[in-house]
């Protein structure tokens, strides 16, 4: 496998990460109470670190002289392959929750095959993130738990966050042609395979929780070939700031 | 499954690496932590491998310099590497380390069964280190920082970090 063709599924992977702990950062200094606002904040800070780890390894194989902070802030919109679900914004709690929720189940188990990778980084990465990623899940499951069975209140804004980000969970299964060409040569997984346990263990919550699963058969996509809601665009504006604004400054 | 921890580390460097604590946790230091996985001198340079307790760590970069400083202080070159597998688990944080970390008011990681209980409620396990009283409770999985939850102990009413079990 070319390294190009890795350094692109690398990206496939790692966007969601950093594009997830963007949003979760935003949330630092607004939790809604002080407990929840470090623990979203400790996750997005462990999904930055595993962006970091991967960034790194992409930059090394691209041999080009660039740097985990090129890849991170330098790109443009069209070139970020992070799913839509990541990319939603923080409307309310029961948004954060449910996107959180949504990501963290379908991360877990990328990460439980992708530790089986023939790259040796890759699969460090990921048995490295399995760690994180396992609280991760029993944070927002507990919490999906919790607003759906919890008040009138939290449980309509719970069953709207559903209703509303249900759309972009399929498209955590879709094969790119990195994608392919990853799975084929043993360095990544075949999403599409995750699936049926997937939504297996959304359901298994969601009952829990006292929250109906969405009728709607269609979904959308588009992130992973690059082609993003309009949130986007403002989210990059916010995160590539510092770099466009001084270019090459440093801590 | 535990996996033992293989270090490689010269034994005249020893008494500098322990100098270097955690920048959170100063009490301990990143000897007793386990994170040093190897640390040789190869023609003049010591070339030092540590590995991240979690992935976001912010501590790693400041050790990281602060093992090039303390290695400057007695005029010897270092270079550090991060390595990541395998990853560190809380097993290896030594009986020294442990002793140290209930010294500072912060609760060991229990193996991982009962730190499975203790997080989910299911027992009350986790010891106060101020009164030693296990009527704990958790308050929250993530506390300071990413590696402890957030206790409260329902005796002294102290609230506490408990240091979670990672395997």
């Amino acid at each position: 496998m070319k390294n190009e063709n890795i350094i692109q599924y690398i990206y496939g992977v790692a966007d969601n990460a950093l594009i997830l702990g963007q949003r979760l950062s935003e949330l630092c200094g607004h939790g809604p109470n002080l407990e929840t606002d470090i623990a979203l904040t400790n996750m997005a800070l462990d999904l930055l670190g595993q962006t970091r780890s991967y960034y790194q390894y992409a930059a090394q194989l691209s041999g080009d002289g660039k740097t985990e902070d090129d890849i991170a802030f330098l790109r443009i919109e069209r070139q970020y392959k992070n799913v839509l679900l990541v990319e939603q914004p923080n409307r309310h709690f029961g948004y954060v929750i449910t996107r959180q929720f949504f990501y963290d189940v379908f991360h877990l188990l990328l990460l439980q095959e992708l530790q089986n990778s023939n790259d040796d980084t890759l699969s460090a990465i990921a048995k490295k993130g399995i760690k994180e990623v396992s609280y991760h899940q029993r944070f927002s499951s507990d919490w999906m738990k919790r607003l759906g069975d919890g008040t009138e209140e939290s449980h309509q804004k719970a069953q709207e966050a559903v209703d509303d980000l249900w759309k972009f969970t399929d498209e955590l299964f879709h094969m790119t042609k990195d994608d392919e060409l990853a799975f084929q040569s043993g360095v990544g997984v075949d999403v599409s395979k995750l699936k049926e346990n997937y939504y297996k263990r959304i359901g298994e919550v969601l009952e829990e929780a006292t929250l109906t699963i969405p009728e709607t058969k269609w979904f959308q996509k588009g992130g992973k070939q690059g082609i993003h809601s309009e949130h986007m665009g403002y989210l990059l504006s916010d995160l590539q700031y510092m770099q466009r604004t001084y270019p090459n400054m440093k801590w | 499954m535990t996996i033992a921890l293989e270090q490689h580390i010269d034994a005249n460097l020893i008494s500098i690496l322990e100098k270097i604590s955690d920048p959170e946790i100063p009490v301990l230091s990143i000897m007793d932590m386990g994170v040093v996985r190897s640390a040789q001198k190869i023609d003049d340079v010591v070339q030092i491998k540590i590995t991240p307790t979690y992935s976001g760590c912010p501590a790693m970069d400041v050790i990281g310099e602060d093992i090039i400083a303390a290695f400057k202080e007695e005029n010897i070159q270092a270079k550090v590497d991060l390595v990541l597998s395998p990853a560190w688990t809380t097993d290896w944080i030594t009986p020294r380390g442990r002793k140290a970390l209930e010294e500072y008011g912060i609760a060991a990681p229990l193996d991982e069964e009962a730190d499975k209980e203790a997080l989910l409620g299911n027992k009350k396990i986790v010891k106060c280190p101020q009164c030693s009283s296990t009527n704990t409770k958790m308050v929250s999985q993530f506390g300071s920082t990413a590696c402890k939850a957030l206790f409260k102990c329902e005796d002294c009413l102290e609230p506490f970090d408990y240091f979670k079990c990672l395997k």
